[in-house]
């Protein structure tokens, strides 16, 4: 890895350490309370690895559901990484290929997020680095919110579960303002995933889905007929 | 919780492993269309704008206001100046102050 990759890893990689780690923290405090061993909260966090299905997990388990219908949930609700990395995959390049079985592991909302906004052409180290400091930042997180989570404030630990939506926010910010169609094509799709939480007619995780591939579409449409007339005009 | 939660773990693990690895093996090595591609390319906004409403209003249940405004920071500080650490940090403290406020 040369001295440019390292000092881009760690610039994009330290704030992502540090927006997952009271995230983490807040997991951690949850799956205590709810009654799960420091063990178990701590593979949640190592083997699963995904933020948003694990609150969901813990939340299911104490409504007493089975964990085949904890795990179909889990796969409704993480299903939306299967369209991140279908677009990672064109974005990431030949010489990547036989690490494609580690690197898939990371593939989470805020990993995807900051990669899909770089510029140029993705290189393993940075994608590694990057995965790294997330993993790192999540599982520590959660280590620390189990075992020191009875001297954090119930307050602080709730506010810390708002830190995975800024930390998106915060990366998606320079392309909205940047461009006025990201700006309303992501609040469309937040739109629309309100309304269509609110209607409560898909299954958990599918209205997520539903937002990516209608904004998506919309968004293509639009992309594609400016192109196409700029080639009629210019 | 009495249970062993193991097998619950693996089989999660096994679900969300799954949808992240199988586009790589298909499909890294196709040509995209120009239209898919367009797609593609509109994919991560679409998926940051759905995942932050409305979830976010989630993280503090009983006074979603103070969710609300702790993002607001983010929002308001990521306009004027930009980066990811202090927004972040910054919309846990304004969180914890509105709900320390409000409780």
């Amino acid at each position: 890895m040369v001295k440019q990759e390292i000092q881009d890893a760690a610039k994009a990689g330290i704030p992502i350490f540090i927006g997952y780690f009271p995230a983490a923290v807040a997991f951690g405090i949850l799956s205590k309370t709810t009654g799960v061993s420091l063990l178990e909260s701590f593979l949640f966090s190592a083997v699963v690895f995904a933020g948003a299905s694990q609150f969901i997990a813990l939340n299911l388990l104490t409504t007493g559901m089975g964990f085949t219908g904890i795990i179909l949930t889990t796969l409704l609700v993480n299903f939306r990484h299967f369209l991140m990395s279908t677009y990672l995959s064109t974005r990431i390049k030949e010489r990547l290929k036989k690490y494609y079985f580690a690197l898939a592991f990371g593939v989470t909302d805020e990993v995807f997020s900051v990669l899909s906004f770089k510029k140029g052409p993705l290189s393993k180290g940075f994608v590694f680095a990057l995965q790294m400091s997330a993993y790192s930042g999540w599982v520590s997180g959660t280590l620390c919110g189990y075992l020191l989570g009875g001297f954090i404030p119930p307050i602080l630990s709730q506010s810390m579960g708002v830190a995975l939506y800024s930390l998106l926010l915060a990366i998606l910010m320079p392309e909205i303002k940047a461009s006025s169609l990201s700006l309303f094509l992501a609040l469309s799709s937040g739109l629309l995933n309100w309304l269509l939480m609110y209607l409560d007619i898909l299954p958990n995780g599918w209205s997520i889905i539903v937002c990516i591939f209608i904004i998506a579409t919309a968004g293509a449409v639009i992309t594609l007929n400016r192109s196409h007339k700029e080639e009629l005009h210019g | 919780m009495g249970d062993n939660l193991i097998p619950l773990i693996l089989g999660m693990a096994a679900v969300t492993y799954g949808p992240r690895l199988l586009p790589f093996l298909f499909f890294s090595n196709t040509q995209i269309p120009r239209r898919v591609d367009a797609f593609l390319k509109c994919i991560p906004v679409a998926a940051i704008g759905a995942l932050i409403i409305p979830g976010v209003m989630t993280a503090t249940p009983e006074f979603p206001q103070a969710a609300l405004l702790g993002i607001g920071f983010t929002a308001v500080y990521g306009l004027f100046k930009g980066g990811i650490i202090v927004p972040v940090l910054g919309s846990v403290g304004v969180t914890y102050l509105a709900l320390a406020g409000l409780g």
